[in-house]
């Protein structure tokens, strides 16, 4: 069991072992770390850093004149890989084509991001809201009312975001 | 009618103000007790712990408490109820039942009897009883392995604690836990008997279940042993009975070792601080300890367990039984 070495060295492994110095040393270590700042985080008073890429609640993006982003090309409803978004679309008076029906399935979406990528005027984003819970399943229903909602409530931070991750796109 | 009250009546009224005087501040300890380890070992963790249940989080025990105290208790349907509710209540009854021989201050007793010490280990060994009750009476698989490896394990290192009791009432010469104090006027019994106390220590974290012994509720092997059935009040009372073991078994270590509540230096200022206030800064120290081991030492292995109790304890607090015997013998130090 030991190694066969001097029998000094041996003495001073069995003094070592009596003495309990490995176990005083752990328990001074321990205390040491009582005195250390706690890397606890408040959570609802205090939130982490998130990340521009990080992909949140969704939201339907405006120009600045107000306009909708959104053309109904359908790429992000085809891409969608849990087929949690469904669109109608129809040409509007102005001869534009837009969206009647813009619904996505937040019990659904796995929040991959495709919809993101694959979107090629920048409508559709994930923000950086993470705090939807909701008491009933419905609510998580999203149509297109209220992810354009989300995307005024959220506009100046989705656009910071994706001005501080577009040279990596 | 006279010689009722004085005889029997009012002897009784003193004795109950005695005993809630005693087990009130002692339940609080208890709950504090828990509140402290949360925050200790949070806090080595680079935690916070508890601080949201009133200021810095000083609510917490009682919160904890009501939930306990509303929750079901259930009883398994292959259990024994009778022995399986009782097993609970034993184990918080002898750990509060300890306290009657233990000084907290000078006269300040509820027992003075002359075999205080024996009183003490006999009321610490029947603890295993309340542990192997429901680990046997729940019916269930953790709990009865718990059971079993705890009444191994209390049961060998009794005996190391045995043999150090002896070194120290050989040193005091005398059974009455005052009379141990009060023959620490002079030297407190860690100084000349610190590997015993080292020793002791280490037996005493055993004797509770604590840890690194806490075999017998080993969460990762067996969820949580013999309370691993128990639900509501049932499990708070082994949970306060654990808790109050701690305390007691610290009060034990302060009396025997750190001068029960005899002050730090013999002189002003330190003798202006009342008696009660050093014992429970003393035990405060010990339960700190308590704490701190657990945070910083991981789980033994049975084998090493018992290895360490019957191989390494045993034969050393032996031997210091003789050399305290031959020492006190040969320079003429016994008692008396």
């Amino acid at each position: 069991m030991y190694a066969r070495t001097n029998k000094t060295a041996r003495v001073l492994e069995a003094a070592r072992a009596l003495l309990l110095l490995e176990i005083l040393s752990g328990l001074w270590l321990a205390i040491t770390y009582l005195f250390k700042p706690k890397v606890t985080l408040l959570y609802p008073n205090e939130k982490g850093a998130v990340s521009p890429r990080f992909r949140g609640e969704h939201a339907l993006r405006r120009y600045p004149n107000g306009e909708e982003r959104c053309i109904a090309c359908k790429l992000c409803e085809a891409i969608c890989p849990a087929q949690a978004i469904t669109i109608e679309a129809e040409p509007r008076a102005d001869g534009s084509r837009r969206t009647t029906r813009y619904d996505i399935d937040m019990t659904k979406c796995i929040y991959c991001g495709y919809c993101e990528e694959a979107c090629p005027v920048d409508a559709i984003v994930e923000g950086p809201n993470f705090e939807f819970a909701t008491e009933t399943r419905e609510e998580l229903f999203y149509d297109k009312e209220r992810l354009l909602a989300n995307g005024e409530r959220w506009e100046q931070e989705i656009a910071q975001r994706l001005a501080a991750d577009a040279p990596y796109r | 009618m006279a010689e009722l009250w004085t005889g029997y009546i009012w002897p009784t009224i003193i004795i109950i103000a005695q005993i809630v005087a005693l087990v009130v501040p002692l339940l609080l300890a208890v709950a504090y007790l828990t509140y402290a380890e949360r925050r200790v070992i949070g806090g080595i963790q680079l935690r916070i712990g508890p601080h949201r249940v009133g200021p810095f989080g000083l609510l917490q025990p009682i919160a904890d408490g009501l939930k306990l105290f509303f929750n079901e208790i259930v009883v398994p349907a292959g259990a024994s109820p009778v022995v399986y509710l009782l097993a609970p209540m034993l184990t918080f009854l002898l750990s509060l039942v300890a306290w009657a021989v233990i000084p907290v201050a000078d006269g300040w007793v509820i027992a003075d009897i002359n075999v205080g010490i024996l009183y003490l280990f006999a009321i610490s060994s029947l603890g295993v009883y309340g542990i192997i009750m429901a680990g046997w009476a729940s019916n269930s698989r953790y709990a009865f392995l718990g059971g079993l490896r705890s009444a191994a394990q209390m049961v060998s290192y009794e005996v190391a604690i045995g043999f150090v009791m002896i070194s120290v009432l050989m040193s005091a010469g005398t059974l009455n836990l005052t009379g141990v104090v009060e023959a620490q006027r002079d030297v407190w019994y860690i100084i000349p008997h610190l590997p015993m106390f080292v020793l002791f220590f280490i037996s005493v974290l055993a004797e509770t279940n604590r840890h690194p012994f806490d075999l017998p509720e080993a969460e990762a092997e067996l969820v949580a042993g013999y309370n691993v059935e128990y639900s509501g009040m049932a499990f708070a009372l082994f949970f306060l009975g654990e808790y109050a073991n701690m305390i007691l078994m610290s009060g034990m270590v302060t009396t025997l070792f750190l001068g029960g509540w005899l002050p730090l230096f013999a002189f002003p200022p330190f003798t202006w601080i009342p008696g009660v206030i050093w014992f429970a800064l003393k035990v405060a120290v010990c339960l700190f300890i308590f704490i701190l081991t657990r945070a910083a030492l991981p789980r033994y292995r049975y084998d090493q367990l018992m290895r360490l109790g019957w191989k390494v304890f045993l034969p050393l607090s032996l031997a210091w039984v003789v050399i305290t015997a031959g020492a006190l013998h040969v320079f003429g130090w016994l008692p008396q």
